[in-house]
């Protein structure tokens, strides 16, 4: 087994980290876990790692994909694990789904919504997602669920009607 | 406001006067937010990175907050004062990196700091001192709505605020607490500490962040995700941890006071020993010893007055900070001179550790 980072040396360390039931795992030899700094006995996350390694392996379904308002490509995020621009989640939005269930608690947004004009589309946006998701939960007979499903519903609702009565 | 003002005053990670103040040194959430329509800065050309900057400080300074701050472009920084922000925990190392057409604004509390072009366009956090999470947030959401009013930020219904790196896509929000847990690292329990808030899907680093390791015993808890959680249930979560957290370290403390006070006493006598006699003392070994005296000063070994004077320590003992006091640039033995003669002038004002620890007869055979 080769260590993922290098790419190279035969891989001793065997990392595995379950973080909310997800597991994490990876390989390294040891001159590259010591500079990753994870033989010190204080904390370190895979989490982080992974961005930059598995991250080539996620967005590999867009081969040649070039972003066209900045010509940022998938091999520029192999380098960097980083994206150019806001269009960038775009382009390669479909090839990072992967990557972002594998990081985050899901890979739909529930936070903040700027209250620019785009909230009110937002929000519409998010009721019919949520509308989806009731009838699912309804099915399932996840009435605790549902419950707090047409909670969400009826604020997001209420927002909606605060942003019409307001001048954008 | 000149740098030297902003530096004048202690900076709110070492103020310590807020709530659970022995054990949580400050709460911290930094948002992250990037302009429509340009390149995030790191693949951005200088050209860009420039009208970016144009663009956005003018409306940081114009905020209220800001009335009075900090303001500069990294390029016109001395590379002993961009070290000087690091040490104050208000810009990050890779921001220091940076030059032509990066920028910084800080309030004249420290508590609260934007960085332009770091990662991405916009990185403005807020500071308390303790445990105020809640806090902390209502404080940036109220800037991050304010700026939101004059740019036009990336934003995407699925996918919320977008940003350079997927780890930070959604909320872009980091929440965090520097928490001190010396008797957890003395009690070698601190492993499991960091597992069990590993598995919560929280990270805990070291003093400076993201690969840094946990000098003087003090550790960076935070959020791992972005996607999927709405700010204020994170924030929940966070505070919900810490609360835990601050109770293992209180429950430690008193078993260690019970079962090994010896221990206890040795430890903190002797970093009072070397501290107020050494001659030459790396910022290093300086740290882990103040954490020391600082576990002096929340168990009564020490007059509860001194703890400014220990907490002062922490950041006047940092490379850069010792230069500062110093007025010019030394060596790092020079540096490991002048930081132990800083200490030993200190704690003149700092009486021994008092008292005995309850001696068990057998302790004494």
């Amino acid at each position: 087994m080769v260590c993922d980072i290098c790419k190279k040396n035969e891989a001793t360390v065997h990392l595995t980290q379950i973080i909310d039931n997800k597991m994490l795992k990876i390989d390294l030899c040891e001159g590259c876990s010591k500079s990753k700094g994870l033989q010190e006995a204080n904390g370190f996350s895979l989490a982080d790692l992974q961005v930059g390694l598995g991250a080539a392996d996620e967005i590999a379904g867009v081969a040649g994909a070039k972003c066209s308002v900045c010509g940022f490509t998938q091999a520029d995020f192999k380098k960097t694990g980083r994206l150019g621009c806001s269009a960038c989640w775009d382009t390669f939005e479909q090839g990072l789904g992967g990557l972002l269930r594998a990081m985050h608690k899901s890979d739909r947004h529930v936070g903040k919504v700027p209250s620019k004009a785009a909230h009110t589309l937002v929000i519409t946006e998010r009721i019919k997602q949520l509308a989806g998701d009731l009838e699912q939960v309804v099915r399932a007979e996840k009435y605790e669920d549902a419950a707090q499903i047409r909670d969400q519903i009826r604020e997001l609702e209420s927002q909606l009607k605060i942003a019409a009565a307001k001048p954008v | 406001m000149k740098i030297d003002e902003l530096l004048s005053t202690p900076s709110e990670w070492v103020r310590a006067d807020g709530p659970n103040n022995k054990i949580v040194m400050t709460s911290r959430v930094r948002l992250a937010r990037n302009l429509r329509g340009i390149p995030f800065p790191g693949w951005a050309k200088k050209t860009d990175r420039q009208r970016a900057l144009e663009l956005m400080r003018p409306v940081v300074e114009a905020l209220p907050e800001m009335a009075l701050c900090f303001s500069d472009s990294m390029d016109n920084l001395a590379a002993l004062d961009k070290q000087l922000l690091v040490e104050r925990h208000l810009i990050s190392r890779e921001h220091a990196a940076r030059n032509v057409g990066s920028g910084v604004v800080v309030n004249d509390k420290e508590s609260i700091c934007v960085m332009i072009n770091e990662e991405d366009h916009l990185r403005m956090q807020s500071i308390k001192s303790g445990l105020q999470l809640k806090n902390a947030f209502k404080m940036i959401d109220k800037v991050d709505t304010e700026i939101e009013a004059q740019l036009d930020f990336a934003f995407s219904p699925r996918l919320g605020y977008l940003t350079a790196c997927p780890t930070n896509v959604g909320t872009g929000m980091r929440a965090s607490a520097m928490v001190h847990l010396p008797a957890m690292v003395l009690s070698d329990q601190i492993n499991q500490v960091v597992q069990a808030v590993n598995k919560l899907g929280l990270a805990v680093r070291g003093l400076y962040g993201e690969g840094t390791e946990a000098l003087g015993n003090f550790f960076q808890v935070s959020n791992q995700t972005t996607l999927g959680e709405r700010e204020g249930d994170v924030i929940d979560r966070l505070n919900k941890v810490i609360l835990q957290i601050i109770e293992h370290e209180e429950n430690a403390r008193s078993t260690l006071l019970e079962k090994k006070p010896r221990v206890v006493y040795d430890q903190v006598g002797r970093a009072y020993g070397v501290l107020s006699h050494a001659h030459a003392i790396s910022s290093k070994e300086a740290l882990n010893l103040l954490s020391l005296l600082r576990l002096g000063v929340d168990l009564d070994l020490l007059p509860a007055e001194n703890r400014a004077t220990v907490d002062d320590l922490f950041m006047v003992a940092q490379p850069a900070h010792v230069q500062r006091t110093a007025e010019r640039k030394l060596t790092a033995e020079e540096r490991d001179s002048y930081r132990a003669d800083l200490i030993r002038n200190r704690l003149k004002s700092v009486p021994r550790p008092g008292g005995e620890p309850p001696a068990k007869p057998t302790e004494l055979i």
